[in-house]
C-alpha cells in the first residue's frame, strides 16, 4: 500500500491563514485540530452523528468529521476558539452557557457553541420550537439538555441586545462569577 | 457559599476551547496505537500474522500476545472475589478470543492513519467457535484448566471452570421459614405470595469523549508520565507501575480534561496497559484514542440482569413480610477491575426503602460471548429498583391497594433512623443513615399535585388518548470510604490552593470543593485554584467512583480549610498580640473580632511562616495544612422518580411528557449542580428505559455499533426535568451533612416509566422488560 501523498491546503480559521500540507483523506476536524493546533474542537464519533466537531465553514455549520480538509480550501471557517471577542469577553453564547449551567464536562459543548452561535448570528429571530429543533443535532451525555436551551435562549435575548435577557456580555473575570446568576 | 448557587469555576476554560482533552495531548515524535480486535465472538487462534504491517513504511512495531505474554491479565480494584480471578481479561487475547472487539493485536505508527492502515494489513487466522449469548441458560464450559491458571495467577493448579463466574447469596432474617408459616396458615388467607420477572437491557455510560492515553518515559526524569487518565489514577498508577516493573513513584498519572466518566471511563483496560508497557519499551511518546466503534464494542457495557421476585404480601395492607429473589447478570466476555460490584450492590440495595423483615437474593454473574461488563451511573440500583418497584406496583394491583399506600406500609420510618439492615453494601454495614421516606412522598406528591395528575389522565383517557401516570421509589447510596485527603496552601500573594486526590469526571467537583473551602476562609470560591487527579500532586485518593466525592474530598476540604484557620490564626495571635479566641477569618484575612482594621491577610500569614519565621513562630513552615476524612459507613439519599406518558396508538411510540424527580441529598452545597447532576441522570435512565440498548445477532456480532443504532436521546426525547432537592435528612456521620447527588437522577427512571405506561395501557404488570420498544406497545395496544 502506498501513502497517498500530501497536498497543499489554504484554511482561513478564525481569522488567521493556515498553509497546511495534508493527505487528500485527512479530516478538517484533524487538521484543524493537528495541523493548526486548534483542539477546542473536538471528536466524539467520527461519523457525523454527535456534532462535537461542528465549526462554521463560510458561516454553516458543518460536522467537521465529515469534511475533508481539502474542500475547505479557501473557506473562512470559525472554531470555538473564534467565538469570544476577547481574552476577557465571552461569546454572549458562552457567557449564557456558563450562567445557565449548560455544560458539565465541557466535552460537547464547543459543537453546541458554534451550532449555537453560527445558528443565532443568521437567524436571530428564530423561536424556541426551531431552536430545539436545531440543538436536536447534537448530543450531550451530561446535561439532559434542558440548561443548554435556556442557555440558548438567553443567549438569543442578548445578542438581539434585550435588557431584560440574562446575558449581558459580563467579563469572565470580575466579580459576577461568585454571584448567584438571576 | 455552601449552598450558593455559585458559578462553576472549571467552565471559562471549556467555554473557550481551551481544555485538554485526552487526545489534545500532543507530543514531538508520538507514536499512535491502534488495536487489531477480534471479528467474531469466539474462536480459536490459529495465527495472527503482523509482517506486512511491519513492512509498511512508518510502522514501528506491531505485537500479539506472544510479545507480551509476561504480562498477567488485568486485576480487580474492587470486590475481588477469589472464584472470579479464573475469568480475567488477559491485555491481548490468548489462545481465544471471546467477544467482538476483543484486543488481538497492536501496531504503533507514526500517524493515527497510518496505524489504522497497518492494523488492516495484520492477518487473523481465527477459527470460530458458536458463541454462548444467553445467560439465563445453564452453564457451559468456559475456560480450559489450563486457561484459568493462567489467569487467576494464584500459583497453583485450578481447574476448567464454567461460565458460571460466581453465584452468593445475600440474606437476613429467614426466608423458608416466613414462607413455610404462612402457608402452614391455611393458604389463601391472610397472606399472599406475589411473583414478579423482569429484566432491564444492556447499555452503558457512553460518555462523549472516548477514551484515550497518552505516555512517554521521560528519561531525564527517569520517569514514566501517562496523560489521560481518569477517574481512579492513584489506582492506575499502582496497577501501570506493577505492569511495567516500576515503583510507584517512578509512574507519574494525570488526569487532563475528562468528557464524562459514569462508570465506565476510566477503569484500568488492556489499551491502557499497552499504551504504558509501549512506552517504556519503545522509548517513544505512545498515544492511542479510541473512535466510537470501539467504544461501543470494547469499552465497558452494563446492566443486562434477569431478576426473578416472590414476594410474601399481608393480604391487608400489602406488608411485605419476605422477599425471596434471584437474579443473572450478563457480565460478558470476561470479568474486569468492578470484580463483583455490580452484582453485590444489587443484591445489598435491592430492598430499597422497604422494611421486608425476611430477605433472601441469589446473585449469579454468567459469563457470555459479549463485550465485559462493569459500572454505570447507579450500578445495581438502576436494575434492582426497576424489579422492586414493578413489584411492588403489581402488589397494589392484586390487593387493590394504592400504589402509594403500599410504599408508605413498608417504609423504614423515620423514627427507626438509622436503620441498620444486617447486610453488606460495598463491604460496609449496610445502614440508612438518615431520612424520612414518607415525608418526601407526601411533598412530591403535594409539591407537584399527583393527584391533579391523575385527574387528567383520566380526564384526557376520557379523550381517547392513551396517557398514563406511575412513579417509582428508590434509596441511593454514596460517599463511600474509607478515606480521602486535601491540603489547603496559600502563598505570600494570597492565592488559595486546594491540592488533594479527587478527580473529576466533568461533575464540577472543582467549584463544590472550592465552596467548601471559601466558605471557611470567608473569600470567593472562583479565587481559588484547585488540584487534583496528578499523582505527583498529592499522595492518596480513591478516586472518583460511587458518588463519593461530595462527600469524602468535600469533608476532607473542610477539616484542612479548618485546619488552616487554626494555623493562621495562631500566627495572627503571635503577631498581634491577641488571643486565638479573640480571632476571626473574614474576607481571607485573620482579623481582631471588633477591631476590623488589626488585620492579617493570609498572604501575610504564609509571608510569616516563611521556613526561618516559622521556626521562630514554632510552626511547620508554610501556610499548608492537610485535612483527612475517614468513615467506614456510607450515606443513603433517597428519591421518588415519576413520569407522565403518553403512547402514539398507530405507532407505539412513546412520549414522556413529564418527568419529576424528588430528591434528598441531606445538604446541596451547591442546588444548580445538583439539579445539573440529576438531570443528566435522568436523560441516562431514559435512555436505558426507552432507547439504549446494545444488541447482537444469533453468531454473537454485535450490531450496534454507530449512533445510528446505539440511540443516545437527543434534545427531543428529554423533557424538561421537574425537580424537588430537599435537604430534610441531613446525614449525620459527615460535617457538612452531605449526601451525594451523582446517581439518583437515574436509579428509578425505568422503574417510574414502566409503572406510567401500564397505567397508560390500563395492563397491569404489562411492562417488564426495559428498553420498552414502540413495537411491543403496538402489541399490547392491539
Amino acid at each position: 500500500m502506498s501513502i497517498p501523498s500530501a497536498v497543499p491546503v489554504r484554511l482561513y480559521v478564525n481569522g488567521d491563514r493556515y498553509d497546511v500540507s495534508v493527505e487528500p483523506r485527512r479530516t478538517l476536524a484533524d487538521a484543524l485540530r493537528e495541523d493548526c493546533g486548534l483542539t477546542g474542537t473536538h471528536l466524539g464519533c467520527e461519523h457525523g452523528v454527535c456534532g462535537a466537531c461542528t465549526v462554521l465553514v463560510d458561516g454553516q455549520p458543518m460536522r467537521s468529521c465529515l469534511m475533508f480538509a481539502v474542500q475547505a480550501e479557501g473557506s473562512s471557517v470559525r472554531t470555538v476558539e473564534g467565538l469570544a471577542i476577547d481574552d476577557t469577553t465571552l461569546h454572549p453564547v458562552q457567557q449564557a452557557f456558563w450562567e445557565h449551567h449548560g455544560l458539565q464536562c465541557g466535552f460537547c459543548t464547543p459543537g453546541f457553541l458554534t451550532l449555537a452561535a453560527g445558528y443565532l448570528e443568521e437567524h436571530p429571530d428564530a423561536g424556541e420550537a426551531e431552536l430545539r429543533d436545531v440543538l436536536s443535532s447534537n448530543l450531550c451525555r451530561c446535561t439532559g439538555y434542558q440548561n443548554i436551551v435556556k442557555a440558548t435562549l438567553a443567549a438569543q435575548q442578548a445578542m438581539n441586545g434585550d435588557p431584560d435577557g440574562d446575558t449581558d456580555g459580563d467579563t469572565d473575570t470580575d466579580a459576577d462569577v461568585g454571584g448567584e446568576p438571576a | 457559599m455552601i449552598g450558593a448557587r455559585a458559578l462553576r469555576i472549571e467552565d471559562p476554560v471549556l467555554l473557550r476551547g481551551n481544555g485538554r482533552f485526552a487526545a489534545d495531548t500532543v507530543r514531538a515524535g508520538e507514536l499512535h496505537m491502534r488495536v487489531v480486535r477480534s471479528p467474531v465472538a469466539r474462536g480459536r487462534i490459529v495465527t495472527v500474522d503482523v509482517s506486512r504491517a511491519l513492512l509498511l513504511d512508518g510502522v514501528v512495531a506491531a505485537w500479539t500476545h506472544d510479545d507480551i505474554a509476561e504480562l498477567p491479565a488485568i486485576g480487580f480494584r474492587l470486590t475481588p472475589r477469589d472464584d472470579l480471578l479464573p475469568y480475567r481479561q488477559p491485555v491481548l487475547a490468548r489462545n481465544e478470543v471471546r467477544y467482538v472487539g476483543e484486543p488481538v493485536a497492536v501496531v504503533f505508527a507514526r500517524s493515527a492513519y497510518l496505524a489504522e492502515d497497518a492494523a488492516d494489513l495484520v492477518e487473523l487466522d481465527i477459527e470460530p467457535l458458536s458463541a454462548h449469548l444467553d445467560s439465563d441458560a445453564d452453564p457451559v464450559p468456559w475456560v480450559d484448566a489450563e486457561q484459568a491458571t493462567w489467569a487467576a495467577g494464584l500459583g497453583r493448579d485450578l481447574p476448567a471452570q464454567d461460565s458460571e463466574a460466581t453465584e452468593f447469596t445475600t440474606e437476613y432474617g429467614d426466608v423458608e421459614r416466613a414462607f413455610a408459616k404462612a402457608v402452614a396458615a391455611g393458604g389463601p388467607g391472610t397472606h399472599r405470595i406475589v411473583e414478579m420477572d423482569a429484566r432491564v437491557g444492556r447499555h452503558s455510560g457512553v460518555p462523549m469523549e472516548c477514551r484515550g492515553l497518552c505516555a512517554v518515559y521521560d528519561e531525564a526524569e527517569q520517569l514514566l508520565v501517562v496523560d489521560g487518565a481518569a477517574k481512579v489514577p492513584f489506582w492506575n498508577r499502582e496497577a501501570v507501575a506493577a505492569m511495567c516493573g516500576l515503583p510507584p513513584h517512578r509512574v507519574l498519572v494525570r488526569e487532563t480534561h475528562v468528557g464524562g466518566g459514569f462508570g465506565p471511563r476510566g477503569e484500568l483496560y488492556p489499551e491502557d496497559v499497552l499504551v504504558a508497557v509501549a512506552a517504556m519499551r519503545l522509548r517513544k511518546p505512545i498515544k492511542w484514542i479510541e473512535d466510537r466503534q470501539e467504544h461501543l464494542t470494547t469499552t465497558n457495557h452494563s446492566r443486562d440482569q434477569h431478576h426473578r421476585m416472590r414476594a410474601l404480601v399481608r393480604v391487608e395492607d400489602g406488608w411485605i413480610e419476605a422477599l425471596d429473589a434471584t437474579f443473572a447478570l450478563d457480565q460478558g466476555a470476561y470479568v474486569r477491575t468492578h470484580g463483583a460490584t455490580v452484582a453485590s450492590l444489587t443484591a445489598s440495595m435491592l430492598p430499597g426503602p422497604y422494611v421486608i423483615p425476611h430477605f433472601r437474593v441469589v446473585a449469579r454473574v454468567r459469563l457470555t460471548n459479549k463485550t465485559p461488563a462493569g459500572t454505570y451511573r447507579s450500578p445495581g440500583r438502576y436494575e434492582g429498583t426497576f424489579a422492586r418497584e414493578r413489584l411492588v406496583d403489581k402488589i397494589a394491583d392484586e390487593l387493590g391497594l394504592g400504589r402509594a399506600e403500599v410504599r408508605r406500609t413498608n417504609f423504614i420510618r423515620a423514627d427507626q433512623m438509622p436503620y441498620e439492615r444486617p447486610i453488606q453494601a460495598m463491604g460496609t454495614h449496610l445502614v440508612h443513615d438518615s431520612g424520612d421516606y414518607a415525608l418526601l412522598l407526601d411533598k412530591v406528591s403535594e409539591t407537584f399535585d399527583f393527584a391533579g395528575i391523575r385527574a387528567e389522565v383520566e380526564r384526557r383517557r376520557a379523550g381517547g388518548e392513551v396517557v398514563g401516570f406511575g412513579f417509582g421509589f428508590f434509596v441511593e447510596k454514596s460517599g463511600i470510604g474509607p478515606v480521602e485527603g486535601a491540603r489547603v496552601t496559600v502563598d505570600v500573594a494570597g492565592q488559595v490552593t486546594l491540592t488533594c486526590g479527587a478527580s473529576s469526571v466533568g461533575q464540577g467537583v472543582d467549584t463544590v470543593l472550592a465552596q467548601v473551602v471559601a466558605e471557611q476562609l470567608d473569600i470567593g470560591h472562583d479565587s481559588i485554584r484547585v488540584v487534583r487527579g496528578r499523582t505527583d500532586q498529592f499522595e492518596y485518593g480513591r478516586g472518583a467512583f460511587a458518588t463519593r466525592l461530595a462527600v469524602m474530598a468535600g469533608s476532607a476540604a473542610a477539616n484542612a480549610a479548618e485546619n488552616l484557620a487554626q494555623k493562621a490564626k495562631r500566627v495572627a495571635a503571635h503577631q498581634l498580640k491577641v488571643s486565638v479566641e479573640e480571632l476571626e477569618l473574614r474576607g481571607g484575612s485573620v482579623v481582631v473580632v471588633g477591631r476590623p482594621e488589626e488585620a492579617l491577610a493570609l498572604g501575610e500569614i504564609a509571608g510569616l511562616l516563611e521556613p526561618i519565621g516559622a521556626g521562630r513562630l514554632k510552626e511547620e513552615p508554610g501556610l499548608s495544612t492537610d485535612g483527612w476524612f475517614r468513615t467506614d459507613h456510607m450515606t443513603y439519599p433517597y428519591g421518588l422518580h415519576a413520569a407522565l406518558v403518553r403512547v402514539d396508538r398507530g405507532t407505539g411510540q412513546l412520549h414522556i411528557e413529564r418527568f419529576i424527580v424528588g430528591y434528598d441529598v441531606g445538604r446541596a452545597l451547591n442546588p444548580t449542580l445538583v439539579e445539573g447532576q440529576i438531570a443528566g441522570g435522568v436523560a441516562q435512565g431514559i435512555g436505558g428505559a426507552v432507547y439504549e440498548e446494545f444488541r447482537y445477532a444469533d453468531d454473537g456480532t454485535p450490531t450496534c455499533t454507530t449512533f445510528m443504532d446505539y440511540l443516545v436521546p437527543t434534545l427531543h426525547e428529554i423533557p424538561d426535568v421537574e425537580m424537588l432537592v430537599t435537604e430534610d435528612a441531613p446525614s449525620p456521620i459527615n460535617p457538612l451533612g452531605v449526601k451525594g447527588a451523582g446517581e439518583g437522577g437515574t436509579t428509578a427512571v425505568a422503574a417510574a416509566i414502566a409503572s406510567a405506561v401500564d397505567d397508560a395501557l390500563r395492563i397491569p404488570d404489562a411492562i417488564r422488560s426495559v428498553p420498552i420498544r414502540p413495537a411491543h406497545l403496538r402489541r399490547l395496544l392491539a
